[in-house]
């Protein structure tokens, strides 16, 4: 464990990229097999440990430390694991800095992929004690998910790339075929063969948009079409095999078996944006209508699916792209090639379930832009440009692909309740719960909650948000603190929908701070009635 | 008990001797405990501290003179007996022991309990009240044996033979301890200071000291600090005077770097957990071992400690005094 919670540490505090990737790549050269493996799973984010709750950490530690100074010490140190790691007092003979060297990351992680929940308390007790304080830290980060090191999924790739001498890209293209401890990926970096993942159905990471800041494109070289409000989804299908992917490479096959069913079979790897029939967005001037963010969203993230559901939110996918026809890899074509080869795919596929997301006739980008304007009216996020002769490439690349929204709605919030952020914003309060008013305040209006905005704000905002929350407490709920009702802010949005999780019967897409108005008296913000006007 | 001695946000006012024990503000008798500044301020008229923290007080406000008590030393106002027993802070950092009516009062000023080579150790002294510190007031701060930081310096500066290791220490004490302790690990190749420095340093020396070959940083090529160590006041780390060092690995040593984000917050590579007070261990273990009938808490984190005195049966509270923590100082 020592070696890996060293790792870490150097992660924590190293600030240069290349350091970064040299202590990434020593481990990972020199780490027995299997710890680099889940090593290298745990930096990347794709461990995924079930059993330990922070409540049962919170609860381990009630039992050995004074529940009331865990509790100051919590509120001064930020972080859960960080707290417990410092203050854990052994139960064994051993000094509290000594790492006794009995537990390897191997070793842990087994252990915890098979814990249940009864027994998770005792044993991590126990692992606690053979630890010093980097070690507790990295096991409870471990235990409870998301190691929080500042680093990326790219960059740990990068630096197992680096230790082997293997190019990155490479690495990324059969990622998410193997899964951790990363058997055959080690032994191709020690000289094996590359894995071959054909025949299994895996995800290939998406290509993705800029912001169109404030520049102009020439439409001879790129292609316009709509920007759908669903999910991004993959489609992937061995011939035998077909699963769906998230942007997050999260598989949701079992989410939506309609869309799975309807193209059971197929033998390809299709891009498209998975949305619910209806009509809250576009028309058929568009393509073809769909229903809004909200209704898709009474489909995402269960794990089996009532027939009800299924009548009542019939879900689609909206095709953007091509990446596999078949074996043949289609990724290193043009976008208009590969768009023929999609209109001729798509032409074998459902219709009711599949349609081919339609391209913007537009004179220029002048016109573009006056069309997009009206899109407002049917409720469309904005549009999207494709650079025509670009391949499909993994992630953001700078002049490929661009995102062209239509600008955001605002409205002045009040601040209601703040609560701790995560990573190197633990230490602030940076996730601010916001409202507005039931009616004039001055006739006895209320203020309900109606968003919540972590985003928005620069580093100096930040500190002075941080203050301010401390200077304005009124009562503490656990992490979070209620605040007097007297700052506004002016939060900007994607759009406003119905909802019945919160009081207020109202739900934002996207809300993040626009501006903090400490000009603006707190009665002055916006009553949720004005909210209501702009529901799309 | 003790209606004598009171408590105000500007400090501890012992009322027989009219005199205030490290008052925020400019008084007629200051009893001076240490010479960090938040404790020691200038413009008393008449001020009581050991001759090292008289010396340090010249050094800092000019020709400030005042009445010099030896350790062990007491001296006698208005009916009150105030004798000053080392701290083991910094170089002249004292608790001040107060008898009248017999009573016994003991205020700590800033301590510590680890071995210092540059200071006199902490004397324990069983008393009736006893006022002290809490800057590290809460369980989570365990501050490491010091060769264990040491050893850290130590190895990353002979990792990187092209670098420096920059080191923030605060400019009274824990500049000089590091030196001293870095020193006794067996290094001795020169040590480059920032010169806000060194005037301190030659104190230290005036006093006895042992710190061995120091430089002036700002008098040194790039090429001659490669593989050197620096010193620096903590507010020169990431300042403009610090990018003519040669690729420096940025160390910080003080108490508040055993928390990450308090170390990352400050940009620091190298988190040396090096304190001059006292840690959770040794401000309980000190209590227990005065065994006061009361204990105030001054400073830091006053509610841990009074809350921990109130779960072992002893009586304490906590008097919120002003003024006296200094971020870097930990
Ligand atoms: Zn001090």
């Amino acid at each position: 464990m020592r070696a890996f919670s060293q790792l870490l540490d150097g992660l924590v505090y190293t600030r240069s990229r290349n350091a970064k990737l040299a202590l990434i790549a020593a481990y990972m050269r020199e780490a027995p097999d299997p710890d680099c493996g889940w090593a290298l799973a745990a930096l990347t984010g794709d461990l995924n440990i079930p059993a330990v709750k922070a409540s049962a950490i919170r609860a381990i530690v009630e039992e050995r430390v004074d529940p009331v100074l865990f509790a100051m010490s919590r509120d001064y140190v930020g972080d859960l694991a960080e707290t417990v790691s410092l203050l854990w007092p052994k139960r064994i003979d051993q000094p509290a800095e000594i790492d006794d060297g009995s537990l390897t990351l191997s070793a842990v992680i087994d252990r915890l992929m098979k814990l249940g929940r009864a027994e998770a308390p005792g044993v991590l007790g126990e692992m606690l004690d053979h630890l010093d304080s980097s070690g507790r830290f990295a096991l409870l980060k471990l235990a409870t998910g998301g190691l929080r090191v500042g680093i990326s999924a790219r960059l740990a790739k990068t630096g197992f790339a680096q230790a082997f001498g293997i190019d990155v890209d490479q690495v990324e293209e059969v990622w998410h075929a193997l899964s951790a401890p990363y058997g055959e990926l080690f032994a191709w970096g020690q000289g094996g063969e590359k894995p071959d993942p054909r025949g299994t159905p895996f995800f290939r990471p998406f290509m993705l948009a800029h912001p169109l800041e404030d520049g102009e494109v020439d439409l001879a070289d790129y292609a316009a079409e709509w920007k759908w409000d669903g999910i991004r989804v993959q489609i992937v299908g061995t011939g035998e095999q077909v699963r769906l992917y998230s942007r997050a490479g999260d598989d949701i096959t079992a989410t939506f078996p309609d869309v799975a069913d309807a193209c059971a079979g197929i033998h390809a790897v299709l891009d498209g944006e998975l949305l619910v029939q209806g009509e809250a967005q576009g028309t058929a001037e568009h393509g073809g209508a769909a229903a809004s963010f909200n209704a898709l969203q009474q489909r995402l993230g269960r794990k089996t699916v009532s027939a009800k559901m299924l009548s009542e939110y019939p879900a689609f996918v909206r095709l953007y792209d091509i990446l596999l026809d078949g074996d043949e890899d289609l990724r290193e074509l043009g976008w208009s090639d590969r768009r023929t080869r999609l209109e001729a795919f798509a032409t074998r596929l459902d219709p009711s379930r599949f349609d081919v997301s339609a391209v913007i006739d537009a004179a220029d980008f002048a016109a573009l832009g006056d069309i997009r304007l009206g899109s407002r009216d049917a409720a469309i996020e904005g549009v999207m440009l494709k650079r025509r002769d670009s391949p499909y490439v993994a992630g953001r690349r700078t002049g490929l692909w661009y995102k062209w929204k239509r600008d955001p709605l605002t409205v002045d919030c009040v601040m209601m309740y703040a609560q701790r952020g995560h990573g190197k914003r633990s230490s602030f309060y940076s996730d601010y719960t916001l409202g507005c008013w039931t009616g004039d305040p001055a006739a006895g209006g209320e203020l309900l909650p109606v968003a919540k905005a972590y985003s928005g704000f620069t580093d100096e905002e930040l500190k002075w948000l941080d203050s301010f929350v401390r200077n304005h407490t009124l009562n503490r709920f656990g992490p979070v603190r209620e605040v007097e009702k007297t700052l506004v802010m002016e939060i900007a949005f994607d759009s406003v929908h119905d909802s019945r999780r919160h009081k207020s019967g109202v739900a934002m897409r996207f809300p993040r701070i626009a501006r903090i108005r400490r000009d603006k008296p707190a009665e002055e913000a916006d009553l949720i009635e004005t909210l209501r006007a702009m529901i799309s | 008990m003790a209606h004598w001695i009171e408590a105000s946000p500007r400090g501890v006012y012992v009322r027989p001797a009219d005199a205030w024990i490290d008052p925020s503000v400019p008084v007629d008798r200051a009893l001076v405990t240490h010479g960090h500044a938040d404790h020691a301020r200038g413009g008393h008229s008449q001020v009581w501290a050991t001759p090292e923290t008289l010396a340090i007080m010249a050094l800092r406000y000019g020709t400030e003179v005042g009445t010099s008590v030896a350790y062990g030393e007491t001296i006698s106002l208005g009916g009150v007996d105030a004798t000053w027993v080392p701290a083991g802070h910094v170089l002249g950092s004292a608790q001040i022991l107060l008898e009248h009516a017999g009573e016994r009062i003991v205020v700590t000023g800033d301590y510590k309990r680890r071995a210092d080579p540059t200071c006199a150790p902490f004397e324990p002294i069983p008393c009736d009240i006893f006022i002290t510190e809490a800057t590290f007031g809460l369980p989570v701060f365990r501050h490491p044996p010091i060769e264990q930081e040491i050893d850290k310096l130590l190895g990353a500066l002979h990792a990187s033979p092209d670098r420096c290791v920059l080191v923030g220490a605060y400019a009274l004490g824990k500049a000089q301890r590091v030196i001293a302790e870095v020193r006794a690990r067996g290094h001795h190749d020169p040590i480059y200071i920032h010169g806000a420095m060194e005037r301190m340093c030659d104190l230290y020396r005036d006093f006895g000291i042992d710190l061995g070959e120091l430089h002036s940083a700002t008098a040194a090529s790039a090429d001659q600090l490669r593989g050197k160590i620096v010193v620096s006041p903590p507010s020169a780390l990431n300042d403009r005077w610090s990018r003519r060092l040669p690729d420096p690995i940025t160390a910080m040593a003080s108490g508040w770097m055993r928390v990450r984000q308090r170390a990352r917050q400050k940009n620091v590579e190298l988190p040396l957990v090096i304190s001059d007070h006292a840690d959770w261990d040794e401000l309980t273990a000190t209590i227990r071992e005065v065994a006061p009938s009361e204990t105030w808490v001054t400073h830091g984190r006053e509610e841990g400690l009074v809350h921990w005195c109130e779960t072992h049966q002893m009586k304490a509270r906590a008097l919120a005094l002003v003024g006296y923590e200094d971020e870097d100082e930990g």
